[in-house]
């Protein structure tokens, strides 16, 4: 499941995040916020795509740059929702 | 001691002159930005000077010196020339904040163009218009970037120039030219164009609460304001090592991200990377930064990570902060004392003022929550919303308003002279703000006089993105507000009604979110959207986005008499 969920997430962040013919990798450590694929405003759709797909609720102090920054941090994030 | 001394003493005797003559401005017939940003710092003998201390994302570290920046700013220059770009051509700068950037923008003023920076994350839509008003010439961009550009290119048949400058011949589309800053030949002598003093410079767009947004043209003569504000509001001297966060594509990240600092001829740092409150910290260590300035969005960030982060780090070499972009609550003020020792010092002005107008000093008490006082040469006051003139009651709240005449002011609005005139009443020009002023003389910012939303420090205007909801298949009408946010004073809310056959539901929210995202900008895409049965009109049919508005903020509503439904 986890492996589901990650490459799920990969491949949202591609097709949205990334231009359609982007040359940049993405794979579960690559850094989103620190290098700019996903900015601190876009970050809100990044939540709402999970809360949405996951059925959960991230407060906003959950929600930080830091949290979002990998894939993996993400799926950290997620486990605490019992979404594993 | 701070560079400006006693700020009373050079208010009540003060001249513009002082700083034209720091700057040996117009020496030889010289007045071209380009110049006083790299060769006459070398010329002064201060070539070898670290000028630009570049960092990536990856902790990759690249130093320039003036020398440096002097040849490839040269390079730029040069290579515009002999691709046909004239003096008076808008270029566009499209690119993350990498040091092509930094060198394309003096390039582009020493040969004479109009540089006209742009924020790399504005999406497709947001950056056709604003080429399409400038009827700019060409684009300097990366590969990254190139994408949006290529799908906008037909609609632009002024745009003949589209330089990738990590471009390499076989992933460019036709058309496209590679280029390679520092793979070129550098161009040790380039004959820097004479403009004058009033010939443009720099094209900055904003927005507005109606229509398009508008190009704040600036001139080469507003050097002499960013210079001696640099030197006295950011108390930079020659030994310092400054940090200026903002991105080139606003003004902030130009006027105090290039312009000043360079003409000053002191070492900037450019952290090109998204928010993080320890990498932030850890570069303020690596580089013993002393001056930092920086936005109320960011330190409201790096306040909610706490003290005990920054006690991680040695940040003992700075020595003074400065904010800029909204009002700086009281709040960070006092967090900035326990936090480094020192407060922040707010400081406010706007694109179309070119440089700061009101802040507090080096020296000068600050009051938590003020926006400070006048800078020297500047005459401000609050004036009447409705009879323009000045409030002499203290305490009162008016129109934020300036005298015309500083160096900086912006001299036009690109091609629409009709609403640069608008901006003129009685004698002043009037900022669209509201503030009162206390018995002291200081300054306390009160809000925005129109609906433009202030997010994160920059300018957001509702009418582009309802205009862009309404190109969403399922939307039928919108209305876009601004609605408080603790890290960003406000962030964009819309409400929209959805056309037959469309349900409100979290899938479609996503869609349209992202929509703007990408047209437009993140900074634009709606944080929040409530779908409604209808929005509040006038009778006239005109969306009430006051009453929107005033909802969000728990305000009172006001008059609603001209109201259609309820």
């Amino acid at each position: 499941m986890s492996e589901e969920i990650k490459n799920l997430i990969i491949e949202y962040v591609k097709k949205e995040y990334l231009e359609e013919d982007a040359e940049e990798e993405v794979n579960e450590n690559t850094p989103l916020i620190s290098s700019g694929i996903v900015d601190s405003f876009s970050m809100v759709s990044l939540k709402t795509f999970l809360e949405k797909k996951f059925n959960i609720k991230i407060p906003d102090d959950k929600a930080t740059p830091e949290a979002f920054d990998t894939v993996t941090n993400i799926l950290n994030l997620l486990k605490e929702y019992n979404v594993t | 001691m701070s560079n400006i001394g006693s700020y009373e003493e050079r208010y009540a005797k003060f001249d513009w002159k002082i700083s034209a003559d720091e700057l040996e401005y117009g020496k030889n017939g010289m007045f071209n930005i380009g110049y006083y940003c790299s060769d006459r710092i070398v010329e002064k003998g201060f070539g070898d000077r670290v000028g630009l201390i570049w960092q990536g994302f990856k902790g990759d570290v690249k130093k320039f010196t003036y020398n440096d920046i002097r040849i490839y700013s040269n390079v730029f220059a040069e290579f515009l020339g002999d691709i046909g770009i004239e003096r008076g051509d808008r270029v566009c700068i499209f690119m993350d904040r990498i040091p092509e950037l930094y060198m394309s923008f003096i390039g582009i003023l020493k040969m004479g163009g109009i540089t006209q920076p742009l924020f790399s994350a504005f999406g497709e839509e947001a950056l056709f218009t604003r080429l399409e008003d400038a009827k700019t010439k060409a684009i300097i961009t990366t590969r990254k970037h190139a994408g949006k550009i290529r799908r906008i290119r037909e609609r632009l048949p002024d745009l003949q120039k589209v330089i990738v400058v990590d471009g390499v011949e076989q992933n460019l589309k036709p058309g496209e030219i590679a280029f390679n800053m520092e793979g070129s030949t550098p161009v040790e002598h380039f004959e820097i164009e004479k403009v004058g003093p009033e010939e443009a410079s720099v094209l900055h767009y904003t927005s507005g609460t109606t229509g398009k947004p508008k190009g704040a043209l600036h001139v080469h003569s507003s050097i002499i304001a960013q210079y001696l504000t640099a030197k006295w509001v950011l108390d930079i001297t020659p030994e310092d090592i400054y940090w200026c966060t903002a991105d080139p594509g606003w003004v902030t990240g130009t006027s105090y991200g290039i312009i000043g600092p360079w003409a000053c001829g002191i070492t900037q740092t450019v952290l090109d990377s998204g928010f993080n409150t320890e990498k932030w910290y850890q570069f303020i260590e690596q580089h013993k930064i002393n001056v930092w300035y920086t936005a109320p969005t960011a330190i409201r960030l790096l306040m909610k990570d706490g003290t005990s982060v920054v006690q991680k780090y040695d940040v003992g070499s700075l020595r003074h902060l400065i904010s800029v972009g909204e009002p700086l609550n009281a709040e960070g003020v006092i967090w900035s004392e326990q936090a480094f020792n020192k407060p922040f010092h707010d400081s406010y002005w706007q694109t179309e003022t070119g440089a700061i107008v009101i802040t507090n000093y080096p020296g000068m008490k600050v009051k938590p929550g003020s926006m400070g006082k006048p800078f020297p040469g500047i005459t401000a006051t609050v004036v009447d919303q409705k009879t323009f003139e000045p409030i002499a009651t203290t305490g009162t709240v008016g129109l934020i308003a300036l005298k015309p005449g500083w160096p900086s002011m912006f001299r036009a609005y690109w091609e629409n002279k009709e609403m640069y005139d608008s901006k003129f009443k009685n004698g002043w020009y009037i900022c669209g703000d509201r503030a009162s002023i206390d018995s002291d003389g200081y300054f306390w910012f009160v809000g925005r006089d129109d609906d433009v939303i202030n997010t994160g420090g920059h300018l957001v205007g509702p009418f582009e993105i309802e205009s862009a909801l309404l190109e969403h298949e399922a939307v039928a009408e919108s209305a876009a507000v601004g609605k408080p946010d603790q890290v960003n004073m406000e962030v964009v809310k819309a409400f929209v009604a959805l056309k037959p056959g469309y349900e409100a539901n979290a899938d479609l929210e996503l869609s349209i979110m992202n929509f703007i995202r990408k047209k437009l900008s993140p900074l634009a895409m709606p944080q929040e959207i409530e779908f409604v049965d209808s929005l509040p009109k006038t009778r006239s049919g005109k969306i009430m986005r006051r009453l929107l508005r005033a909802k969000e903020w728990g305000q009172e509503i006001g008059d609603i008499s001209t109201l259609e439904n309820d």
